[in-house]
């Protein structure tokens, strides 16, 4: 018999690889979209202030960096995303050697690959519906702690309703079979997650937003009007924002698509080796 | 008509694993996971537990950014 340990290592080590490549690839595409909007930032920035300087009011003094963009957008984005790989890596193999052998007629890699599906779905991709990822430039500071709260409670409604899925379609398995049981369980996943999606606020609709800024969808910035209504700064360009997006979600899909398909062969391997040893065990 | 004599080999996986001897391994490693989860995604931005200082939130801020978590 396997020891835990083994299977939680396999986890790391995969997640550690699937966090290098997300990172290699962020390296290549998204840096430079998050130097365009940090350029962007600091555009508007600067304008902003010649418009408070020509109304009379006084301007905000300047907040430092305590890391260079540099280390930002290489060393910390790296540590940042292989850490978080590892993080998730190592949650998959947890959640694998619960569910393993207790989930039906799934092979080794098969339920690798569901099981690192499942957490893409629960930890990214359904709470990226609501509150998508974002690039520098959006995000208003005095809604950071509801916007953060509010991805949060999106992440963790995700996990829990998957799980409620899955529960619901092993109960339907012996009277609908297989495929029809896995179908009401994702119905009732669409369904649930669909309805907290309706509830829950969109960023724009906060309070703190409306006030100042109205009824949007996101935190976008808008563009920049002085006193007489004339545009003195574009809104955000919106093939950034949609560059960065579509990157951010590819990424994830690299990430966890390399924990399920390395730890899957990993997790095969030692089975395998385990079943050789003990050959009274069911050969898999 | 020749029977099907080679049944499919993929047979039902055997609990490989009991989970009360796993669980301090399973329970440790899902807490230090979700740990990294909130330093690298959240703390020093709606919360901090280390103070009153973006060091942590700095560092990993592209990453941040990228993994989809509210920034600023």
């Amino acid at each position: 018999m396997p020891h835990p340990r083994s299977f939680i290592a396999f986890g790391v080590l995969a997640g550690a690889i699937g966090g290098l490549l997300a990172f290699v690839f962020a390296w290549i595409f998204a840096e430079p979209l998050i130097q365009q909007a940090i350029d962007y930032e600091s555009g508007r920035h600067e304008a902003q202030e010649a418009l408070d300087r020509a109304a009379g009011v006084s301007t905000g003094d300047h907040e430092h960096e305590i890391f260079s963009r540099a280390v930002q957008g290489n060393l910390g984005a790296g540590v940042g995303i292989v850490l978080f790989g590892v993080a998730m890596g190592a949650l998959v193999a947890v959640v694998y050697v619960v569910l393993l052998g207790r989930v039906g007629q799934l092979g080794p890699r098969s339920l690798a690959l569901l099981v690192a599906g499942g957490g893409f779905l629960g930890v990214f991709l359904v709470p990226f519906l609501k509150y998508p990822a974002n690039p520098p430039a959006i995000g208003h500071e005095e809604t950071i702690t509801v916007r953060g709260t509010l991805y949060l409670v999106m992440v963790a409604t995700s996990i829990v309703l998957l799980i409620v899925a899955v529960a619901v379609g092993r109960r339907l398995q012996a009277r609908l079979g297989t495929w029809n049981a896995s179908l009401a369980g994702g119905a009732v996943f669409v369904v649930l997650i669909g309805i907290v999606m309706a509830v829950l606020p969109s960023a724009g609709d906060l309070a703190a937003n409306v006030a100042i800024y109205g009824h949007h969808a996101t935190e976008t910035p808008l563009p920049l009007e002085d006193a007489e209504g004339t545009i003195v700064f574009p809104g955000f360009p919106a093939d950034v924002l949609a560059g960065f997006r579509l990157y951010s979600l590819l990424a994830q899909v690299i990430l966890w698509g390399a924990i399920g398909l390395v730890f899957g062969v990993l997790a095969d391997r030692l089975l395998r080796r385990s079943a050789e040893r003990s050959p009274s065990s069911v050969h898999a | 008509m020749s029977s099907m004599s080679s049944t499919p080999t993929a047979a039902r996986t055997p609990v490989v694993v009991s989970l009360p001897s796993a669980a301090m391994w399973l329970v440790g490693t899902a807490v230090l996971a979700v740990l990294a989860y909130y330093f690298i995604g959240v703390d020093q931005g709606m919360t901090s537990v280390f103070g009153n200082n973006t060091v942590i939130h700095e560092f990993v801020h592209d990453a941040r950014h990228f993994l989809g978590f509210p920034c600023h």
